[in-house]
């Protein structure tokens, strides 16, 4: 069973760099087409076609598992030659700079370059020195534009709609890139955004960004229809940011009882990987009101539209 | 280089003069490397033979420049800047006086540094050059420098660059024995702990980059400290880049209570503030970082009633390695001294401070801090002179400038007004055409 998508969706631009800038209209497009890729990946037969021809290289400036085996499976469902380069194994090691690795990929004329890089504004440069397009994949604390659309493809996909829910984004929002992602999102869909986190972990000037803040769980949870975690890097624990672990999940990590603050059939997500028993409780993470698998099985779906969606502005296409 | 050295009547100009408060018409006459008069109407029967008079009709006349902090890569980063490449700039923007500062490779911090960056200025340079040396030796924050001998060689003051002294023991060391010297002692304040992994200014706009602030109470702690120790010490001392309401305050209070303190502000701080920094722009990276728009606005102010002393160019040229890298992997700096005049004087036709003011920070009041002799039109002052077109528009192309590095945050900017002519001890070392 092969058929073309029922979505004829574009996205009028070269590149997805964030969620900043793109409209309503984009973002319903994108998680409708994604919709399409869930059935297709359900199936036996996951092999579409669209990129057939076209080469995808997913550039991996910091490791990462489920981000980069999530783009490399959507791409290869679509037909793309799918090549991966990460850190690890690339001339970055011996001194080369973003930029030179930018114009000798160039240079191979790839389609389509997936970015992640540990530097805000990394994708973006590399961006303006290639003629092919550019995923942004996560940038520093910038933005994590795929983890925002999975987010609100399960979220729709269990609540129906965006507009009108109260999300709860909770812990370490600094150094997030994927709740800058998700809070711009839920704020451009019509939801209500609370973000909850230790006054070190949150960035001045964040009561600016269209959120209610708070330090306190239960009352940031308070009537949450969803409540998103969000995970902390073990050196941020050790008494720079927060005094410890065990502090920090004593106040912060999402628990049975915080979670009852939250609405009856609140939902819980996380971006992966977890830190169970800091951020969230193992009985919380794997339980019913989990959709932290369901967050990975659309990862899959939505990166694939994304690829097909800026696929069918390539030249050629 | 134009050596011509015959005499020069700058005639039916208006000249300004902030070392006397003098904004007239008039004509100015150089001679023998020195200002010979100003009035209206020296006319030709009063010039000596072979005088080539300049028609300076709708231009300005005014004293060179004398910019208080620009970096110059000698010693240790000639490909950046040199001497040479340095006064070229720092003529074509009207600034007759370079003070360079000590952060090099070696560091200068032993008189004879100061004694070869004296004679290679010399040697190369179109302007005039000044080095200041270093407060600790290889500014590494510990020990004094033998400020005493520093100074005789001809080091005009004391600084460690864009570091801070962070131990207070050792600062009220340096002010306490620097004031046996009558030396100056000019200090980049940021509490470096506070600054940490900090990139740009603390706040809205960094958290929407997802990049890490610098609170501006990084720079106001560390002032509040110096000021107190100078009260303590008695020192003579100089705020190297201020960049903050909340400064101004520290400073008012320290001017006020009669301390011997003055400060600077950086052309970048009083004419840029952190939203040019727009889609991660690292030629708008510099140490302090640029601040909002309220800040902006109170430093214009501030040197428009003179809290503020002087406006330097905090010129440092860095190159397309330093630069061309994600925006908290970039090297901070910008350059200046070609674009100070021209960016203040922004501020001018916006109406946001006066020509006199702005003029009196970029040379008079440099030039009193340091004891030099230029920053004034006096008859019998060196002539240092410049010539401006204040109204003339143009569009600044990096490939035009005469810098070795070319990290101008006004690249491609529409700027209104520039040097026409600017004049080093009676010779003309530029003159745009």
């Amino acid at each position: 069973m092969n058929i073309a998508p029922k979505s004829s969706f574009v996205l009028s631009m070269r590149h997805l760099l964030g969620i900043e800038g793109l409209s309503r209209a984009d973002i319903s497009g994108l998680l409708d087409l994604a919709e399409e890729f869930v059935e297709l990946n359900r199936q036996v037969e996951k092999k579409r076609t669209s990129l057939r021809g076209r080469t995808q290289i997913n550039l991996f400036f910091e490791v990462s598992t489920r981000t980069q085996a999530s783009f490399e499976l959507a791409g290869k469902r679509l037909g793309a030659d799918v090549m991966n380069m990460s850190t690890s194994s690339s001339s970055m090691r011996k001194g080369e700079t973003l930029i030179d690795t930018a114009i000798t990929l160039n240079a191979m004329h790839p389609d389509i370059i997936v970015v992640r890089h540990h530097a805000s504004g990394a994708v973006e440069l590399l961006a303006r020195k290639v003629d092919c397009s550019v995923i942004n994949a996560g940038d520093g604390a910038h933005e994590h534009p795929t983890q925002a659309l999975l987010d609100a493809l399960t979220i729709r996909r269990n609540k129906g709609d965006l507009e009108g829910l109260t999300v709860a984004i909770c812990g370490d929002i600094l150094h997030s890139r994927v709740a800058r992602s998700n809070i711009i999102l839920l704020n451009t869909m019509g939801a209500r955004v609370r973000v909850v986190a230790p006054s070190t972990l949150l960035p001045p000037g964040i009561e600016r960004f269209g959120v209610e803040v708070t330090r306190d769980m239960r009352e940031g949870l308070a009537g949450a229809d969803i409540v998103m975690m969000l995970r902390l890097q073990r050196e941020r624990m050790n008494g720079s940011y927060v005094p410890s672990m065990s502090e920090y999940f004593h106040y912060y990590g999402l628990d049975e009882k915080k979670l009852s603050y939250a609405k009856p059939d609140a939902m819980v997500m996380h971006p992966g990987p977890m830190n169970r028993g800091v951020e969230i409780d193992s009985i919380v993470a794997d339980g019913v009101h989990s959709l932290i698998r369901e967050q990975v099985e659309m990862g899959v779906a939505v990166r694939m539209a994304v690829l097909e969606a800026l696929s069918r502005n390539l030249p050629n296409a | 280089m134009l050596s011509d050295r015959r005499p020069i009547l700058l005639a039916n100009a208006q000249i300004v003069d902030p070392s006397r408060d003098l904004d007239m018409q008039g004509d100015l006459l150089i001679a023998d490397g020195v200002i010979r008069e100003t009035k209206r109407g020296i006319g030709a029967a009063g010039v000596p033979e072979g005088t080539e008079a300049i028609d300076c009709r709708g231009k300005l006349v005014a004293p060179g420049l004398v910019d208080m902090r620009a970096f110059i890569g000698e010693p240790g980063a000639a490909s950046r800047e040199t001497f040479a490449s340095a006064s070229q700039a720092a003529a074509a923007g009207g600034v007759t006086t370079i003070i360079c500062q000590p952060d090099t490779s070696p560091a200068i911090d032993d008189p004879a540094t100061v004694d070869f960056v004296l004679r290679r200025a010399r040697d190369t340079a179109i302007v005039h050059v000044h080095p200041m040396a270093a407060i600790t030796k290889g500014l590494e924050g510990k020990e004094m420098t033998e400020i005493g001998l520093l100074k005789a060689a001809g080091a005009v003051a004391f600084t460690d660059g864009d570091k801070s002294v962070t131990n207070a023991q050792v600062m009220r060391r340096v002010l306490t024995y620097a004031g046996d010297f009558d030396a100056l002692i000019v200090h980049h304040t940021e509490d470096p702990d506070l600054v940490a992994d900090g990139v740009m200014n603390e706040g809205e706009f960094a958290a929407r980059l997802g990049l890490l602030g610098i609170p501006k109470t990084a720079e106001t702690i560390m002032l509040e400290r110096d000021l107190r120790l100078v009260a303590l010490t008695g020192g003579r001392y100089h705020a190297a880049s201020v960049t903050c309401g909340e400064s101004l305050e520290v400073l008012r209070r320290a001017k006020d209570a009669g301390l011997n303190v003055t400060a600077a502000a950086s052309i970048n701080h009083i004419t840029l503030n952190e939203n040019d920094i727009g889609p991660y722009r690292t030629f708008l990276k510099v140490t302090p970082p640029l601040r909002a728009e309220d800040d902006r606005k109170l430093l214009v102010e501030a040197v428009a009633n003179g809290l503020i002393d002087a406006v330097m160019s905090d010129h440092n040229p860095q190159d397309v390695e330093t630069k061309r890298l994600p925006f908290a992997e970039a090297a901070p700096g910008a350059i200046g001294l070609e674009t100070m005049l021209t960016a203040g004087l922004r501020l001018v036709h916006n109406e946001e401070i006066g020509l006199m003011a702005l003029l009196r920070a970029m040379s008079t009041r440099p030039a009193e801090l340091l004891g030099l002799s230029g920053g004034t039109l006096r008859a019998g002052a060196p002539a240092d002179v410049i010539v401006v077109d204040p109204d003339l528009p143009w569009v600044l192309d990096p490939a035009e400038l005469k810098s070795k590095c070319k990290n101008t945050p006004f690249d491609e900017a529409r700027l209104t007004g520039r040097v026409v002519r600017t004049i080093v001890a009676g010779r003309t070392v530029y003159e745009y055409v």
